[in-house]
């Protein structure tokens, strides 16, 4: 009862709010700009930037205005205050963003609550989209591009593996729908390790590995300064292709982590969904923008995400023709499809989740550069743990 | 089996040794002059962007940025020193940590400003990639070349306070501060270049841990906990203390890690509360 | 002069003098109340000052109280946070004896680790309350079955207090509850550290080695007090949980533990009121820099903390109350 008043009060506040600035869309982006993960907020923004940049910040006959929130963290009682604040004092129509998926739970909440759309650039546990009827998103989720790869690793001609992956939510989701995948084609997991979420030194661990002598080896960690680390712990005790395979999501092998690992990450296999060397020319336009505009640094997973998730806002607002409602904005959005930087995509109408093209990508040398080359596509990929039980 | 306990054992000396370069200096400072500088993190990662920026920018090599992040974290700390931290020798370690936690904000603000929040990669000279393998077992180059630096500076650092006129100056403006001064000694000065020599060993050390650990404007702040859990085991102000602590913490850490992983994520702090609690002073603590 | 007569004449009208509510106190929480008439869009952040500011006090109990600096207080703001979610995913979801239930549990594991808290000092202290921090952190993490791990708890879900006062997106309900919990919370701890107990406890902080010599049981003492903190902690995080209904591993975190002691710090320790004006102040800076400038906001804080040292080396109140002239 009295939460339906206070909303229609801050929804009075909104309108009104609305009435002398009728000419403007306000998004509301929630990031860590600042603190462990500023790395993953500050790309996003970049390729928020970058999109409005070239498709200017007029939509539908509406200005865009972005207003940015630091969460400073994996903090979701933050980012739902934020959210809160976005929309009672700021008056924001879409919220955006979202990096870091305890941060997307945290606000979802908000999304259900003041009926905004809610776009998610990243956040890649399953079950983010399944919290409110109001999110959509645009990056990816980690079962989707490791559920496949399992298959694809037992189809290559790997039988056996060991995993390695991170401690925490995500390392295990990977783990488990890349081993779901594996076993089910026909594969067999002969170990498993646990690594420390913030690992400075692996060298245990890799050991372990080679202890075990297995076929292939699958890690999942964070991005960051522990994909060289590993890399080079796997080197160093022998565990290179063609010997010992190495498979892994593309956070592994990231330009970064690449420079730094030199020629010991040649052959590593990795699955991702966005693919910086993929020669399509709207790709090669997009990361030739995104160079300039950002000092020579290269877009990621984070960048395309933000890139995507404006374009799908875009999109949805020229459908509604300017009506910022968010179930317009969410109808609009089911089932949108386009042509990305990251190859085809579009938005599952029934999970409001991004469907798009799996790429499974192995490590060489091209013109004396080490790039991530394409060697297998998967088409239209879904999200297989919605509508499936836990 | 036992190869692989050579190797376990080998892999944690090297990054107990990357500990003991990062931490040595606030030990030295913390126990000698009992200032808590938090911001000593802050100044591995100077260490560290200056060793970037010379082998970037200057294109100077490897070996040649390491000096470079030694002197120039000295130089820098040096002032500080100077201009800021010498007003609270005598102030209370609560303030002094609130000035250095804020100096560590700065420091980590900037650094993001001036490079960027993501990694910065190096790359090593070939003679210090790869490994040499002996018996079956391979080792890395790079860590046997830390390990070589380490010790080094150990014994660079000891030879230095127990045989040295300067070293002597330093034990006894120390011991007595006041007695000291009456004999001449110029205790500011002398503060001043252990300082110095702290936080350039931190810059060496920040400059050493990129190909190990990577640099981001974290560092600072995320290294900070390692260095203290090194200093406070090892005991204030002792150097063979802090070399002993970070041996034991790298070696067990691995190892843990190797023998026992489903509690690696637990081992270096359950070491630390153990360790303390039989021996609050440190290992080599006097206190 | 009539007070320090009284004071050396009779111990009790002296604690009893200095338990009277000072017109700033009272000016304090009329101020408090402000912001639901000019600031109403502003009350989620005042919500979580609040919580912060609670936490603050608990900590300023240990830390400026009884001398045991202490960064690993997360702790027990994170058991009590998870405690809170935890109960009403079991299906009780009534606020105010989920408070109750996260305070006992946080003041039992605070009793439990008392017994190694009070065998150290100095450095060692410090650095074993950090490490039981990482260690309940690292427990936390790998205990994902329960809590949930590093995507944080889900599906907790908060009755309206008293059945009626539902928490909305503008804050009034998560504002108007979280202060009257701190008002509740600054009024027991101005009864500790007003009694007996706590002036046996400032003994502690300034001369241990004295406190067995008068016949007092120092050790017992802090046991007691370091409860007494954890609990408050606790009850923090559960207001916390109960305001924003997430718990995430974050509220256990090294950087929390951190960044509540700076806070105190800055506001003056030892004087309850100084974790309080910290709070204030840096969630307020924070918030408002981080408005302006979301990607180098921290540059500014950083050097906020600097200046408040040099200027004032005794924290934003005791530098106020050096000015006023008045004796802390």
């Amino acid at each position: 009862m009295v939460k339906k008043i206070v909303v229609a009060l801050a929804m009075g506040f909104g309108l009104a709010g609305g009435a002398n600035a009728q000419e403007t869309v306000k998004i509301g982006v929630i990031v860590p700009y600042s603190g462990p993960f500023a790395d993953a907020g500050n790309q996003l923004d970049a390729g928020i930037e970058l999109y409005i940049q070239q498709h200017g910040d007029e939509v539908a006959g509406k200005k865009i205005e972005i207003i940015r929130k630091d969460t400073g963290g994996p903090s979701p009682d933050v980012a739902k205050r934020l959210a809160q604040e976005l929309v009672v004092r700021d008056g924001v129509d879409i919220l955006a963003g979202f990096a870091l998926t305890p941060e997307a739970l945290g606000a979802a909440d908000v999304a259900t609550q003041a009926e905004k759309l809610m776009v998610v650039m990243n956040a890649a546990t399953s079950v983010v989209t399944e919290m409110s009827p109001y999110i959509v998103r645009t990056s990816v989720t980690i079962p989707q591009v490791n559920y496949p790869f399992g298959k694809w690793a037992y189809e290559s001609g790997v039988t056996q593996a060991y995993t390695l992956v991170a401690d925490y939510g995500p390392g295990h989701d990977a783990e488990q729908s890349f081993a779901r995948g594996f076993t089910e084609a026909g594969g067999e997991i002969i170990g498993a390790d646990n690594t420390p979420v913030a690992n400075p030194d692996f060298s245990a661990y890799v050991q372990r590995v080679r202890g075990a002598d297995p076929e292939a080896v699958y890690i999942f960690i964070p991005g960051g300064a522990q994909p060289a680390a590993i890399g080079k712990a796997l080197a160093e005790r022998g565990l290179t292709p063609p010997d010992t395979k190495i498979f892994g999501q593309g956070e592994l092998t990231h330009p970064e982590a690449l420079e730094s690992m030199g020629e010991n990450a040649l052959g590593i296999i990795t699955t991702f969904h966005y693919t910086l060397e993929r020669d399509d020319p709207l790709n090669n336009e997009f990361v030739e923008a995104y160079r300039e505009a950002n000092d020579g640094r290269s877009p990621d997973l984070f960048s395309i995400g933000g890139y995507d998730g404006m374009h799908l806002i875009y999109e949805a607002l020229k459908e509604t023709e300017g009506d910022t409602s968010g179930d317009a904005l969410v109808e609009a959005a089911k089932g949108m499809s386009w042509d990305s930087p990251r190859g085809p995509m579009s938005i599952d109408p029934e999970t409001r989740d991004v469907v798009q093209t799996v790429y499974i990508r192995e490590v060489q040398e091209v013109d004396g550069v080490l790039q991530n080359v394409i060697i297998d596509e998967i088409p239209n990929v879904k999200d297989p743990l919605h509508g499936a039980d836990e | 089996m036992v190869g692989n306990l050579v190797i376990v054992i080998f892999d944690g000396l090297a990054f107990g040794m990357l500990l003991f370069v990062l931490s040595v200096g606030l030990s030295v400072t913390l126990g000698l002059m009992n200032f808590v500088n938090l911001a000593h993190g802050a100044f591995a990662m100077l260490g560290g962007y200056l060793a970037i920026v010379a082998m970037r920018q200057l294109g100077l090599p490897f070996l040649a940025a390491l000096p470079v992040a030694f002197l120039g974290a000295a130089l820098i700390s040096v002032l500080f020193e100077r201009a800021l931290f010498r007003r609270l020798y005598r102030a209370d370690a609560l303030n002094q940590v609130l000035f250095t936690i804020g100096l560590v904000f700065v420091a980590a603000a900037s650094a993001a400003y001036l490079f960027g929040t993501g990694q910065q990669p190096i790359q090593l000279p070939g003679y210090l990639q790869g490994v040499v393998e002996i018996g079956g077992m391979r080792f890395g180059v790079y860590r046997m070349f830390l390990i070589v630096v380490a010790l080094a500076i150990t014994v660079l650092l000891v030879l230095g306070l127990d045989y040295t006129r300067f070293g002597a100056q330093v034990r006894a403006s120390v011991d007595n501060q006041r007695a000291a001064q009456g004999l001449g000694l110029n205790v500011d000065t002398i503060f001043a270049v252990t300082f110095a020599v702290g936080s350039g060993l931190a810059g060496l050390g920040g400059a050493l841990a990129i190909e190990m650990v990577g640099l981001d404007p974290s560092f600072g702040f995320h290294y900070l906990v390692y260095v203290l859990i090194v200093v406070s085991v090892g005991g204030l102000g002792s150097i063979a203390g802090s070399f002993v602590a970070a041996v034991v913490l790298g070696v067990c850490d691995v190892a843990g890690k190797y023998f026992v992983p489903e509690i690696g994520s637990f081992l270096i702090y359950l070491l630390l509360v153990g360790i303390l609690f039989v021996r609050p002073q440190g290992l080599f603590g006097k206190r | 002069m009539t007070t320090v007569s009284q004071a050396a004449t009779d111990p009790h009208s002296w604690l009893r003098g200095q338990s009277r509510w000072s017109y700033f106190e009272i000016a304090f929480w009329v101020i408090a109340l402000l912001p639901f008439y000019f600031f109403p869009t502003y009350l989620t952040l005042a919500s979580q000052i609040a919580i912060t500011a609670l936490f603050a006090i608990s900590v300023d109990l240990v830390l400026g109280y009884a001398g045991i600096i202490t960064l690993g207080h997360a702790m027990f703001f994170g058991l009590g946070a998870y405690a809170a979610g935890l109960i009403t995913k079991a299906g009780w979801g009534e606020p105010l004896t989920g408070l109750v239930f996260a305070g006992a549990f946080a003041a039992l594991i605070g009793f439990l680790t008392s017994f190694i808290i009070v065998r150290v000092r100095h450095l060692a202290l410090i650095m074993i309350t950090l490490g039981l921090g990482f260690l309940t952190l690292e427990l936390a993490n790998a205990m994902s079955w329960l809590t949930g791990g590093a995507d944080g708890l889900r599906g907790v879900d908060v009755w309206p207090i008293f059945g009626w006062f539902e928490f909305d997106l503008w804050g009034y309900t998560a504002y108007s509850y979280s202060l009257i919990v701190l008002f509740l919370g600054v009024v027991a701890a101005r009864r500790i550290v007003h009694s007996a107990f706590g002036l046996s406890l400032r003994g502690v902080r300034e001369n241990l080695t004295r406190m067995p010599a008068i016949g007092s049981p120092y050790r017992f003492h802090l046991q007691k007090i370091y409860t007494i903190s954890a609990a408050l902690a606790g009850v923090a995080g559960a207001l916390l949980t109960q305001t924003t209904e997430t718990v995430s591993l974050e509220t256990l975190s090294f950087q929390r533990s951190a960044d509540i002691v700076v806070m105190l710090i800055l506001g003056g320790t030892g004087r309850l009121y100084g974790g309080i004006i910290g709070a204030i102040i840096f969630m307020v800076a924070r918030d408002q820099l981080s408005g302006m400038n979301p990607q180098y906001w921290y540059f500014w804080i950083g050097l906020l903390l600097m200046a408040v040292i040099l200027v004032m080396p005794n924290g934003i109140l005791g530098g106020l109350s050096r000015l006023a002239g008045r004796r802390s």
